[in-house]
C-alpha cells in the first residue's frame, strides 16, 4: 500500500463531520501539521469499532504541530509541539 | 468478581484554586453488561473462570521492572539504545515482549526535549511493558490537560522544566504504544546495571517526571 505523504509534508487535517466512532480528535481538526513519519497501514478502527473487518486497510501517519497552533491561547513557549497519529483519510496537504 | 482493577498508587495532585474533577464511575449498564458478557462466554465455554483469572493475574504482576531494563540497557548499550529507538518491536522482543497487533513507539529524552504521554481518548498504555496504569492516567482532567497546558500538569507532578526545553506531548490515540527514554542522569557512568534501574520510576517512562536524582537513591 502507497504512502501519499512523507515525512516533512505540511498536511491540514480534515474538518468532517463524521458520526460514529472515530480517532481524530476535534483539537486537531482544522489545524495544520508536519509528518512526522509514516507509521503504517492498519485496519480502520472507524470500521472495526462496530465489528466490521475494518478493510481496506488505511495508511496511519504521526503529524508533529505546534502548541500554539492548536490552542490560540497556549500558555508555554512557541516551540512545545504536540505530536498525534492521524489517518490519511483524514488529512490534506497543505 | 469486579474486574476494574483500579489501583490508586499516587497522591491526589491538586493545584491551588482549580478543583480536581472525579470522574464519573463505569455506569451500572456498563458493569452488567461486562458481568453479563463475561458469564455467557463462560457458560458457552469459549472462556473458562480460570483463564479469566489467570489473565488477570499476568497483568498484575507487570509492574515497572520490566520497563526499567530496557531503559538501563539502552543507557548502557549504545546499540541496543538505535535499535530501541528505530526499530522498537524487534528491540523488545529480546524481552519477551510482542505487542501486536499494537506497535511500539519509543521517544527519547534529550537536554532539548521532555516527551510526555497521554491517551485523550481512553487509556491506551504500553501494558505489556509497564503494566496496568494508574489510575490518575485514565481519569478526564489528565487526558483533557496533558495536551491542553502540559507544564502546569508537570509542575503538579513536580517536574519543572526551563522555558528552552521543548515539551513534547504524545497522544496516543491509534495504533502505538509508546513508551518515554528519559536521559540517563549525570554521575552514574560506573554504575551497575541494578543501581541504575532503581533510578527508573513508571512516571518518568509515561514522561510526567524525570528518573529519580542519583544523590536520592540508596547507592
Amino acid at each position: 500500500m502507497e504512502n501519499k505523504y512523507n515525512p516533512g509534508d505540511k498536511v491540514r487535517i480534515l474538518q468532517r463531520n463524521q458520526p460514529g466512532h472515530v480517532r481524530t480528535p476535534i483539537y486537531v481538526r482544522g489545524k495544520t501539521g508536519v509528518i512526522e513519519r509514516v507509521v503504517g497501514s492498519f485496519p480502520n478502527p472507524e470500521l472495526l469499532a462496530y465489528g466490521n473487518p475494518g478493510l481496506p486497510y488505511k495508511m496511519l501517519y504521526r503529524v508533529n504541530f505546534r502548541q500554539s497552533e492548536l490552542w490560540p491561547d497556549y500558555g508555554g513557549p512557541s516551540s512545545d509541539t504536540l505530536e498525534i497519529e492521524i489517518y490519511e483519510h483524514w488529512m490534506a496537504p497543505a | 468478581m469486579s474486574n476494574h482493577h483500579d489501583h490508586d498508587h499516587g497522591p491526589t495532585h491538586t493545584h491551588d484554586g482549580k478543583p480536581i474533577q472525579e470522574d464519573e464511575l463505569p455506569s451500572i449498564e456498563a458493569q452488567i453488561l461486562e458481568t453479563s458478557v463475561r458469564e455467557l462466554l463462560i457458560e458457552k465455554g469459549v472462556v473458562s473462570g480460570e483463564d479469566i483469572r489467570r489473565a488477570i493475574e499476568a497483568m498484575d504482576s507487570r509492574g515497572e521492572s520490566l520497563g526499567a531494563k530496557i531503559v538501563v540497557r539502552a543507557w548502557m548499550d549504545p546499540e541496543f539504545k538505535e535499535r530501541l529507538l528505530n526499530s522498537s518491536d524487534d528491540a523488545i522482543r529480546e524481552f519477551g515482549i510482542n505487542m501486536s497487533p499494537m506497535e511500539l513507539c519509543v521517544v527519547e529524552n534529550t537536554d532539548e526535549v521532555h516527551n510526555m504521554v497521554v491517551c485523550t481518548l481512553c487509556s491506551c498504555y504500553p501494558r505489556p511493558i509497564l503494566g496496568i496504569p494508574p489510575a490518575w492516567y485514565k481519569r478526564r482532567d489528565y487526558r483533557a490537560r496533558a495536551v491542553r497546558e502540559p507544564r502546569a500538569v508537570l509542575q503538579e507532578f513536580g517536574t519543572k522544566l526551563p522555558d528552552g526545553k521543548q515539551v513534547r506531548v504524545h497522544d496516543s490515540n491509534a495504533d502505538l504504544r509508546y513508551l518515554v527514554l528519559p536521559k540517563r542522569p549525570a554521575g552514574t557512568e560506573d554504575w551497575t546495571a541494578d543501581q541504575l534501574e532503581a533510578l527508573v520510576t513508571r512516571d518518568s517512562m509515561i514522561g510526567v517526571s524525570d528518573v529519580r536524582r542519583p544523590e536520592e537513591a540508596a547507592a
